[in-house]
């Protein structure tokens, strides 16, 4: 059997009041980015925990991309706060692990950055194809 | 109904009949799904004016991303059909619905209502006809608002900061202030747009941080106008610490560099010395006025325009026009900004409901209870329905392969394709398939729920079902029209959400809304200008207001005040007020009262009153804090210590009292921002200057050969208010600038007589002057907040003053909900604004007190019993202070009632004993899983092969 390309798997958690509107805005406004990503819609991006974020990893996610609303204008109020608190966190505690930096992004998309969304995952797809598949994927998984 | 038109008005208050004037759209609003295939095959390109000319759009086209509503156009002057004769028609060949309708007509409408409220708005000056700012020569001169287009995102140049002439990113920009605003020199305005230092300054924080070099801000500017809510210490910020150069200076010349693209600006610096300094973009920051239309528009419906053309109002009645019945806010009521905006909006909407309490929901209509089919013991049957949106799906993504693929998945037990899911025959099918097939979920894969779930669940409540037993995979917005040229990539996402939504729908149980009742009463604390106008505007709603102050009469500082800025009389107003407030049926006063303690949420509060050795345990559904502020009493400038040195109130009671003080006087001076905007009250007290400006002036009007000196840093004298500014300098009044790091000095002799010096800045050497009177604009503070922000719930900004929800959008609510705030207690602000405030918030409160009941539940968060631990992690997170801690039970709770559902405190429970219904840890974790199922199965199989 022909080795598979390695198609990377990313996954996205977008607040529903800004990245997921933002994102789709990308699609009214008919910007293309790559089909690499599957999206997980959360009210908040206060409502992702780093275990879950974790838990994509484990799985075998080669990226993971938190959308947030920018500082200020969370639907929530402080929500984001305790989005960058959280992912500052686990970013660090990732790279101290020894887990390749840059895996785990966080970015503010508002509902009318359509053009920005698409960007962003243009380049986040492209970085994470470059930096190939995660480690955690091709460690053989204990029996 | 856009876009339309208001041509004629007659009738009376409570009973008007508008004429309306409604223009073809040529697309049919019902039938339009917002595909935008309309505006993608339409063959002529025109100016986009949303992009201020500096991209185009399609002659079928969306006004801007998200207007509202979102349904597309036909521009009948730009189209090739209506321009040929017949020809073209491609959007009408290409629209999957068949919304096209190049036979609408227009229509004439007549429209009865009780009330009639404007919000006209503004238009942005148009510099090209004063020829000194060469905008229409200079392709790098362009205008705030088109340089906001080029820093946006979704703007012309995706949001890449470049320049007009070449698409070079700038290093250099400059901002010229006071454009179209502050002059009147070139047929432009007399008065202060307001708004437009601040927004010179974020515009110049922003291209900074969009720069890739350092960017070299430059802002040029008379007086800097940061008077708002947190303002200064932004100012201050971009000055100390983002680098942005702001020159006191008035612009002379705007020229072309010869032989490049740059621009020279010669201007005089404040010390008279003519300059030149090249620039490679211009922003002119342009002011507003009244467009002509908006001023025929007034004409129509009889309403009177001030002589700057906006519509002509009073201090004490700032929403109301001249015509009884008809209102108004934002900037056509005067310049001004979004938070000042929206409390004028609340404002108009509380004077007109006040002026029709009696028919309030006689014309609402009652939606009908759908009987709920009880699943809690069915196996999961969930239903998929996977859209085509005609051909926005299908022409991508292989629906018939995402159906057949997702009757292979567990736990779904019917599939079917439609040609538009939302469409009226689809709804009645859908509903048809839950009862054949006795489904007992339901997943579609069709466009975003941010636009489509309401329907959808609509539909499913009608065929029985709970609502939250739905999901909706985004195969649409986030799948066909993202990835147009890679079908196969499409359809393979699609599939995996589709396979992700099923699991989580899975999983969701019913979830349960309730109704908590709701105490049709208000509570007001702070029985000033702001209280009473509060409590009014409730009571004339018809609900009880307790108005409780704290000191034996009520007005407060409003009673210290003489005149407002227009010269109108506040004692006449405030004793008029009073009467109102205390013949009022509906409202119970209590004076020499306090707040002892407060119990409850919204809808269901109960505030306990102490007044004069009496408790009263007072229940109420909503309150609004209006406990006003107090002037500051400084420690400079021989205040209290020389009986000739006043605060500005005590110069108004000077000027009440005819004290020989200040009629008798020769020279007077006045010295502003004492205690405000130093570093230890980093804000501006907003009202000083046009206090101050106000009284030199009548101190002009007892004695015109009355020597008058301001000592000020910035003249504030924002808005229309302006105009007496202007007055004061034509009637002699002298204003002589001075540096916070070069304070006026204040000596007295032996025999009481002062000495005022000050470091003239023109001329940079001291002038003395010997007042016989010396006023104090000191700044407005405010005390002992701190116990009714504790019973309430609610912040306080760093400088002491109630901090509301959101600084723009939501200035008179708290996050926590049905608890308000008005007049000073919220920031300075004259008394004008001050009254639109609190009929902001009792508009805001009277919602709250209109419900017959709260809904609660839904998406909320809720604790496990049996696994919390209490260890209180969740409790401080709650944004909305809606999760307490059971001392008893050493358990959280969160109150079903305050909770918005963000999901804050879940992620933070280190057991995730609390949890998000409807987005579970358990189902965040699945979509997690399903999202990457495919590669698991790959690696077993690569495991064991
Ligand atoms: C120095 C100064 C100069 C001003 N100059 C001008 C001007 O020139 N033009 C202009 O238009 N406006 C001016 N204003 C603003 C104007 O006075 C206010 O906008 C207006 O009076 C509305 O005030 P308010 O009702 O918010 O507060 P206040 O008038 O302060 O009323 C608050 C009331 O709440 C009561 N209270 C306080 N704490 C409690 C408590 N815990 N429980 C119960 N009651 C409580 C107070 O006793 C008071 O009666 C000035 C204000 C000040 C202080
Ligand atoms: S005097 Fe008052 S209004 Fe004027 S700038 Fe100073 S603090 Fe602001
Ligand atoms: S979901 Fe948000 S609003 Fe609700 S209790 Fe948790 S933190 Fe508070
Ligand atoms: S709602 Fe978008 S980050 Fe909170």
């Amino acid at each position: 059997m022909a080795e598979k390309e390695y198609e990377a798997k990313i996954i996205g958690f977008f607040c529903n009041w800004c990245t997921y509107a933002g994102a789709d805005l990308a699609g009214v406004s008919r910007l293309q980015y790559p089909a690499n990503i599957r999206v997980i819609r959360v009210m908040c991006s206060g409502t992702v925990s780093p275990h879950h974020v974790l838990r994509a990893f484990q799985k075998g996610a080669d990226g993971v991309l938190i959308g947030g609303c920018h500082i200020g204008d969370c639907h929530y109020l402080k929500g984001n706060y305790m989005t960058i608190k959280r992912m500052t966190f686990l970013q660090d505690l990732l790279k101290f692990t020894g887990f390749e930096d840059g895996r785990l992004h966080l970015e503010w998309i508002s509902a009318a950055e359509g053009p920005k969304f698409a960007q962003v995952i243009r380049e986040f797809t492209e970085k994470i194809k470059k930096m190939g598949p995660s480690r955690l994927k091709i460690a053989p998984k204990a029996a | 109904m856009a876009p339309a038109q208001v041509v004629g008005i007659s009738g009376e208050p409570g009973n008007f009949s508008v004429k309306v004037h409604q223009a073809a759209r040529y697309i049919d609003m019902e039938k339009c799904i917002s595909c935008g295939l309309c505006a993608e095959k339409c063959p002529k390109k025109v100016s986009d004016e949303y992009n201020m000319g500096l991209a185009k759009r399609k002659s079928a086209y969306l006004s801007y991303p998200q207007a509202v509503p979102p349904k597309y156009a036909i521009d009948k002057d730009s189209c090739i059909y209506f321009k040929k004769g017949g020809k073209c028609k491609a959007c009408e060949k290409f629209c999957p619905t068949g919304a096209v309708d190049f036979d609408q007509k227009d229509v004439d409408r007549d429209i009865n209502v009780g009330a009639v409220i404007l919000a006209a708005g503004f238009q942005p000056y148009d510099p090209s006809r004063y020829g000194a700012y060469n905008y229409t020569k200079l392709a790098n001169v362009i205008t705030g608002m088109e340089f906001e287009r080029i820093l946006a995102a979704a703007g012309p140049f995706s949001g890449h900061m470049v320049r007009p002439s070449d698409h070079k990113e700038p290093t250099k920009i400059a901002w010229l202030q006071c454009v179209g605003s502050r002059d009147v020199n070139h047929c432009d305005h007399s008065y202060c747009s307001a708004v437009c230092c601040m927004y010179a300054i974020k515009e110049a924080i922003i291209a900074k941080e969009h720069s890739k070099v350092p960017l070299d801000a430059a802002i040029f500017f008379m007086d800097m106008r940061t008077h708002g809510k947190e303002f200064e210490k932004y100012y201050w910020r971009a000055r100390d610490e983002q680098g942005v150069r702001f020159i006191r200076s008035r612009v002379h010349t705007i020229d072309a560099v010869p032989g490049s693209d740059d621009v020279n600006i010669r201007y005089l610096d404040e010390h008279g010395n003519l300059k030149d300094e090249i620039f490679e973009l211009v922003i002119l920051s342009v002011g507003m006025e009244v467009a002509p239309e908006v001023m025929a528009l007034a004409q129509t419906l009889g309403v009177a325009l001030n002589s700057d053309q906006f519509a002509e109002t009073s201090s004490f009645t700032p929403v109301s026009t001249s015509r009884p019945g008809v209102f108004v806010c934002g900037a056509f009521q005067g310049p001004k900004d979004i938070p000042q905006s929206v409390m004028e909006a609340s404002a108009a909407a509380s004077a007109a409901s006040e002026m029709l309490s009696e028919a309030r929901y006689s014309l609402a209509k009652k939606k009908p209870k759908f009987a709920e089919r009880d699943v809690a013991a069915e196996e999961p049957r969930v239903g998929v329905f996977v859209c085509s949106c005609g051909v926005n799906i299908a022409s991508v993504v292989d629906v018939e392969a995402v159906r057949d693929y997702a009757l292979t998945l567990p736990n779904v037990a019917f599939v079917e394709n439609s040609l538009f899911a939302c469409s009226q025959d689809t709804q009645g099918l859908i509903k048809e398939r839950i009862k054949e097939h006795n489904l007992n979920r339901v997943v579609v894969a069709s466009c975003t729920p941010r636009t489509h779930e309401p329907t959808f669940q609509e539909t499913i409540t009608e065929a029985g079902l709970n609502k939250y037993l739905f999901q909706m995979a985004n195969i649409r917005d986030q799948g066909s029209w993202v990835h147009q040229n890679e079908p196969e990539a499409a359809t393979h996402r699609a599939k995996d959400q589709v396979r992700m939504a099923v699991a989580t729908v899975a999983l969701q149980p019913p979830l349960q809304e309730f109704d908590l009742p709701v105490t049709k009463a208000g509570l007001v604390i702070g029985g000033g200008v702001a209280g009473m106008e509060a409590a009014l505007g409730l009571a004339n709603q018809g609900y009880d207001v307790a108005l409780v102050e704290k000191k034996d009469f009520l007005g407060g500082h409003a009673r210290k005040l003489n005149h407002t800025w227009n010269g109108e009389a506040v004692q006449p107003y405030v004793d008029d007020l009073v009467a109102r407030v205390t013949s009022h049926p509906k409202v119970q006063v209590y004076l020499n009262a306090d707040i002892t303690n407060v119990t409850g949420f919204v809808g269901n509060f109960v505030s306990t009153i102490v007044s004069e050795g009496r408790e009263t345990e007072v229940p109420h559904g909503a309150a609004i804090i209006a406990i006003g502020g107090h002037s500051y009493k400084p420690k400079e400038y021989l205040y209290k210590e020389n009986p000739r040195v006043l605060l500005s109130l005590e110069m108004d009671q000077a000027l009440r009292e005819k004290n020989p003080l200040v009629t008798g006087a020769n020279s007077a001076v006045f010295i502003q921002c004492v205690g405000s905007r130093e570093p230890e009250r980093p804000y501006c007290s907003r009202v000083c200057c046009t206090h101050s400006v106000e009284n030199a002036l009548r101190l002009k009007e007892i004695n015109p050969d009355m020597d008058v000196y301001v000592l000020y840093r910035d003249l504030r004298t924002y808005g229309l208010r302006e105009n007496i500014y202007k007055e004061a300098r034509e009637k002699g009044v002298i204003f002589i600038r001075y540096e916070l790091e070069n304070k006026p000095k204040v000596t007295q002799a032996a025999d009481g007589s002062l000495t005022v010096t000050v470091i003239d800045h023109i001329l940079g050497i001291p002038v003395h002057l010997n007042p016989d009177v010396l006023t104090l604009a000191s700044a407005i503070i405010v005390k002992e907040q701190e116990k009714l922000a504790q019973l309430f719930k609610v912040p306080l900004t760093n400088d002491g003053f109630f901090l509301e929800a959101h600084m723009k959008l939501r200035p008179v609510d708290f996050a926590t909900d049905g608890v308000f705030v008005a007049g000073l207690a919220h920031y300075p602000k004259p008394m004008d604004e001050a009254i639109a405030q609190a009929k902001a918030a009792a508009a805001r409160a009277a919602l709250v007190l209109a419900l017959d009941v709260i809904r609660a539940g839904g998406v909320v968060a809720h604790v496990d019993p049996e696994t919390c631990s209490g260890c209180q992690a969740c409790v401080g997170v709650c944004p909305f202070g809606a999760i307490s801690f059971k001392e008893d039970e050493k358990l959280a709770e969160v109150n079903q009632a305050l909770c918005k559902g963000c999901g804050t405190c879940a992620a933070n429970c280190p057991s995730e004993c609390i949890t998000l219904f409807g987005f579970s840890h358990k189902q965040l974790y699945t979509q997690v899983d399903e999202a990457l199922a495919e590669l698991e199965a790959e690696m077993e199989e690569a495991a064991g092969a």
